[in-house]
């Protein structure tokens, strides 16, 4: 089964993360990244630009509009997918990366996937 | 993925014949040189030599010799890159004039490498299913060594990046390699408890395939077929154990209502009840009929011959009201026996209530729905919801539906249930 580990920016709150603490954090995450590719369970993992704009087309043509901005209390920052036996195992995982001891990690089950190759 | 093979590789009969060849070269290069992971790794390589070469230059006379030869040849290169001495007199054997690979069973070792072709495609998928792996470790050294998939083939079907697949068989032999596990079939007293896991593993891989949510279904269809032709392999390995018939004529019997099971352009789930049974594959059923008839008859009884026979009841009927359910209630009762679950119970439930009505079905719902093992899993609110609409309360099915629809756990399941919440309007 295949999982989405969602992490939510707060800008605050990784704004008062000193530097040194800042590289933990990514070092950390890199680190978890590369045992789950070892692991065979990485399917991706993505860090999400803070600069987002929304495309609206209910009321005709579509309307491209800024925001969310990342100064909003929860933004989306990063995401990873894990293909993993369980999701015991999901929640393991997002339980070792550093976000879950600052701003928490969301896990969802991917219940459907297109195909990507044809 | 190599020039000249493309998706339909896997389902292709020439190349089948040509996969069905993988463990019988691995196992005589493992009984020959030792060093399983470096052996698989060279089959693998040999398999996708002759997917480049052979649609060019023409298939080989002996495909088995061919493969043998070149896989030896990488086992060499490779034995040869790590330069240890030890490794380097292997390297020498390897190098030396080879006997066609047929007459592997004449060479010396212990009382293993003795035994004939058919015991080491065994003895791999006992290696390939060892306990100390993870169901999808199991999963993929499984298809990649005993059916000679590619690895990118395999991460396609499951959906993974090819690096993240590669590791997990990576992981898988250093698991075997830690937990000492040798090439040789394991002692007589655990052979049935490891054919248990090769069985399960089989049946992962069926699953995978047919509850597969994506896209057109294509690849998953692939996996299905590969899992019916690896338990059609076990059973003539193990002809003996009821169980392995039980489980293909399981395989069997479900895939032949593939056609019939979703509707097409939305790609919801039909319900057994609903199903066109004349899009139902006959051969199949015939084919999964008789091999459940035989085990029944003379074999210890076990789980997947009770589900097989329970399919099979299905799938004997020309109509959903012809359904024998008082036999299918009677099959469900043993199954709780043999392999007790609260999902066995909950389609205990549904038996029943075709049998006594919705309120006998109900209250054995009820009665699970404090389960822990069911809290997080749609399956009881989905019976509830089919057991309350045969009972005629709409708003109750219409609820439980909805329910179930939030926590399904694949598309074509959660358009379903969405489908019959709508229907009760």
């Amino acid at each position: 089964m295949k999982y989405m580990l969602l992490i939510y920016g707060d800008q605050e709150r990784w704004e008062s993360l000193g530097a040194d603490e800042l590289a933990a954090v990514i070092r950390e995450t890199d680190a978890l990244n590369r045992a789950l590719l070892e692991s065979g369970e990485l399917v991706g993992a993505y860090g999400v630009a803070d600069d987002a704009k929304v495309v609206r087309a209910a009321d005709g043509p579509p309307a491209v509009t800024d925001g969310p901005y990342a100064e909003a209390k929860e933004f989306l920052g990063s995401f990873t997918i894990v293909d993993c036996d369980s999701e015991e195992r999901a929640l393991e995982i997002a339980a070792l990366n550093p976000a879950s001891r600052y701003t928490g990690v969301e896990v969802r089950a991917l219940v459907h996937e297109a195909e990507t190759q044809l | 993925m190599a020039a000249g093979r493309d998706r339909e590789a896997v389902t292709d009969p020439d190349w089948t014949q040509v996969r069905r060849l993988a463990p019988e070269v691995l196992g005589a290069l493992v009984r020959r040189y030792g060093h399983f992971d470096a052996c698989e790794d060279a089959v693998q390589e040999a398999l996708l030599a002759a997917a480049r070469q052979w649609p060019g230059d023409g298939w080989p006379g002996s495909p088995k010799a061919w493969l043998t030869t070149v896989a030896a040849r990488r086992l060499a290169d490779e034995l040869r890159r790590d330069e240890a001495r030890r490794r380097r007199e292997e390297l020498d054997q390897a190098r030396a004039p080879r006997r066609p690979a047929e007459e592997s069973g004449s060479e010396p070792g212990g009382p293993d490498a003795l035994g004939p072709v058919g015991d080491d495609t065994l003895t791999l998928l006992f290696l390939c299913c060892h306990p100390a792996l993870t169901p999808a470790s199991q999963v993929a050294l499984t298809l990649r060594a005993v059916g000679g998939l590619t690895t990118a083939e395999i991460a396609r079907a499951f959906l993974v990046p090819e690096a993240t697949m590669t590791q997990r068989i990576v992981r898988a032999k250093d698991r075997i390699r830690a937990a000492g596990a040798t090439f040789r079939l394991p002692p007589a007293d655990e052979q049935g408890a490891r054919l248990r896991v090769v069985l399960h593993v089989l049946y992962l891989v069926f699953n995978e395939g047919y509850t597969a949510t994506a896209g057109a279904d294509l690849v998953r269809d692939e996996l299905t077929a590969e899992a019916i032709r690896l338990a059609r392999l076990l059973l003539r390995l193990v002809p003996d154990d009821g169980e392995v018939a039980g489980l293909l004529a399981l395989m069997l019997l479900t895939e032949a209502r593939r056609p019939a099971r979703l509707d097409g352009e939305l790609g919801a789930l039909v319900t057994l009840s609903e199903q066109d049974r004349s899009r139902w594959d006959a051969d199949a059923i015939a084919e999964g009929v008789a091999l459940v008839t035989g085990a029944l008859g003379s074999k210890p009884l076990g789980p997947y011959q009770v589900q097989a026979a329970i399919a099979a009841v299905h799938d004997e009927a020309p109509t959903a009201a012809d359904t024998d359910w008082p036999q299918i209630l009677a099959l469900y009762r043993v199954l709780e026996t043999l392999d007790p679950s609260p999902v066995v119970t909950l389609n205990k439930a549904v038996a029943l209530a075709m049998v006594d009505g919705p309120a006998a079905g109900l209250a054995v719902v009820e009665a699970l729905a404090g389960d822990r093992r069911l809290a997080r899993s749609h399956h009881l609110d989905s019976v509830r919801g089919h057991l309350l609409e045969v009972g005629g309360d709409r708003d109750g099915a219409r609820a439980a539906y909805r329910a179930a629809a939030r926590r399904a756990r694949s598309l074509p399941e959660r358009r379903h249930l969405l489908a019959r919440a709508a229907r009760l309007g």
